[in-house]
């Protein structure tokens, strides 16, 4: 049919080949500037974020020994470490992830999966996402009110842990509601077809398919909270500690402890902080050290989550 | 849908009941139906029987309301929102009336089974596809499971083809072998009645031929009621269509009578292509 006319006849004098050239070589000129102009806005960021690791790198590589690892703070910087801090890092997050975790995901999966859509839901799921957006400074004043004082926590690993659970539960509800949400409604129609519950359908095919994006969204949740400052400061976290918890895990029967949690505690960034804020230049060494570990430990876990996405999205294909 | 005419249909009627004479059980029995999305009617006044151990076609022009029909039988709209049976859907022996609030949906759906429009296996393997459905209802025993599988899957033509890679991913399996998957999914719980919506409309021909086939042949054991938008499918595996129009069952009857004398107008513009 349309084969036997001419292409391309747009009006009665036909472009010529040399026309329609200069015609595309024009156009094709702005995608050139837009696309070293995007480069540009793209360098700035990363070469920003490269000079400030590397400077990091540069003050504080020396530190970076076995020694640095395993001493407690000091009066002298050459002779302080952050063993108080990792160890206190890491009971905070653990309290944070059995925490937190747990919750954000089952909120999550209720909101997907069993709310029924009504203006309450709705309502809830608006604050939910505004959450995520809350400064966490506003998380430390909620937790010193209500986990510090009116619950008795103390200023302790507990309150800190129940602190970062809270601030970064928005981050998890949001993460599982969006892999709840790219879990196929045909998946659910086959499994409630063949007489599984509400439940059966969540446990065997709605969780288990939406654990990549959930995995993400914890991890991502987590290694916010391992550089977060302003709210542990706002509870009380200490900036000197020489001495380490109870470890949770011990040699006697019942093999595990739990005074841990109500011990006083630091964290990386806050022992980097108090470094950093000290009068002259002896301890911001460590302070870049301290740093150092914090942005290899995020980039770490950052990378971790984008390996699961790849690796866990590769099983499941509808 | 030109052919249909041209090629008057009692070609693939399943023998016995060209005339009328075998007596046939009423497995299910629709009394005044009407269903509802919030305010819209998408069924108005259906009354119909599912006779027993036959293939029942619904047919009709899209959105007439054929798979809102069959999916009152499992109680699919029980999953949206807003939405409202009223009349009732007997089921025999017990004559149980599956659509009223009183019934659990999931005791009907145990003994109605459902295969949908696209192909929809789990993410799971080959077996675990199959087994689902007793795995929920709590069967743990190794071999029943075992069994039944099995059982399913020949019943589904399709135990030849992956007996011996069970544990592969049902999604890895070709569209047609994923639909004979979803086919054997839907008989390893032993159902009373197998609901077809279109379930061959995302399959290429040769797929489509054999699982008419399959239906057919199904035919003997289980009731099977059908959607389908193509009236060679429907002549080709169904003992009985159902025309419907606009929400309205307009007429009902053994397929060869329906393709080859149809009794009202509508019926017979539609079979000869003049809309829909
Ligand atoms: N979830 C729904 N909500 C509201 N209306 C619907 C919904 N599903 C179907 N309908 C309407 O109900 C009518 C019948 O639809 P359907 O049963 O899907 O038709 P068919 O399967 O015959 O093509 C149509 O008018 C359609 O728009
Ligand atoms: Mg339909």
């Amino acid at each position: 049919m349309a084969s036997l006319s001419p292409p391309l006849a747009i009006d009665a004098s036909h472009a010529t080949v040399a026309d329609i050239r200069a015609n595309v070589a024009q156009r094709r000129r702005w995608d050139l500037v837009f696309a070293v102009l995007g480069l540009l806005a793209t360098s700035i960021g990363v070469v920003t974020l490269l000079a400030l690791f590397i400077d990091l790198v540069m003050d504080g590589y020396q530190r970076l020994t076995p020694d640095f690892f395993l001493s407690f703070p000091s009066r002298r910087a050459s002779e302080a470490g952050i063993l108080s801090a990792w160890v206190g890092t890491c009971l905070v997050m653990l309290v944070t992830a059995v925490v937190g975790v747990p919750l954000a995901v089952s909120a999550g999966l209720y909101l997907e999966e069993y709310a029924p859509r009504n203006w309450l839901t709705t309502v809830i799921e608006i604050n939910v996402s505004n959450l995520a957006a809350v400064p966490s400074i506003v998380y430390g004043l909620l937790a010193l009110g209500l986990f510090v004082y009116a619950l008795g926590f103390g200023q302790s690993i507990l309150s800190a842990g129940l602190t970062l659970a809270l601030m970064i539960m928005p981050i998890i509800v949001v993460a599982t509601r969006e892999a709840v949400r790219a879990v196929p409604h045909t998946i659910r129609e086959a499994a409630y077809a063949v007489g599984a519950t509400r439940w059966q359908v969540t446990r065997d095919h709605v969780l288990p398919y939406s654990i990549p994006g959930i995995a993400t969204g914890v991890i991502i949740g987590l290694a916010r909270a391992i550089g977060e400052t302003a709210p542990l400061i706002t509870i009380g976290a200490l900036t000197f500690i020489a001495y380490l918890p109870n470890p949770p895990l011990t040699t006697t029967p019942p093999f595990v402890n739990f005074d841990w949690l109500w011990s006083g505690f630091t964290v990386l960034p806050i022992q980097m902080f108090n470094w950093v804020s000290r009068p002259g230049t002896a301890f911001h060494a460590n302070a870049a050290a301290a740093g150092i570990v914090i942005v290899v430990l995020t980039l770490l876990m950052n990378g971790f989550a984008i390996f699961l996405r790849y690796r866990l999205r590769k099983r499941i294909n509808w | 849908m030109k052919g249909v005419m041209s090629n008057p249909v009692s070609v693939g009627v399943p023998s016995p009941q060209s005339g009328s004479t075998t007596q046939r059980n009423v497995k299910s029995s629709i009394r005044d139906l009407n269903f509802f999305y919030g305010d819209a009617q998408a069924l108005k006044h259906i009354d119909m029987e599912i006779y027993e151990h036959a293939v029942t076609a619904l047919i009709g022009p899209s959105g007439c309301g054929k798979s809102t029909l069959l999916r009152c039988f499992n109680r699919m709209h029980d999953l949206t929102p807003h939405t409202r049976y009223e009349g009732e859907i007997r089921l025999f022996p017990d004559d149980v009336n599956i659509v009223s609030p009183e019934v659990d949906p999931i005791e009907v759906r145990m003994r109605i089974s459902m295969v949908f429009q696209k192909p929809n296996p789990f993410p799971k393997s080959i077996y675990e596809n199959v087994a689902y459905g007793l795995r929920v209802r709590g069967v743990r025993n190794k071999t029943e499971l075992d069994g039944r599988v099995e059982a399913a899957l020949r019943g589904a033509a399709l135990w030849e083809e992956v007996k011996d890679r069970l544990g592969e991913p049902g999604t890895a399996l070709s569209g047609g072998q994923q639909q004979r998957l979803c086919i054997a999914r839907a008989l390893a719980t032993d159902p009373e009645i197998v609901l077809f919506d279109e379930p061959t409309s995302a399959l290429d021909p040769i797929a489509t031929a054999s699982i008419e086939d399959l239906i057919i042949s199904m035919a003997g054991s289980v009731t099977v009621l059908i959607v389908t938008h193509n009236m060679q499918q429907a002549a080709r595996v169904s003992t009985y269509t159902a025309f419907m129009y606009l929400g309205e069952l307009i007429e009902y009857g053994p397929t060869n009578e329906m393709f080859t004398r149809p009794r009202e107008q509508r019926t017979s513009d539609y079979l000869t292509g003049r809309f829909g």
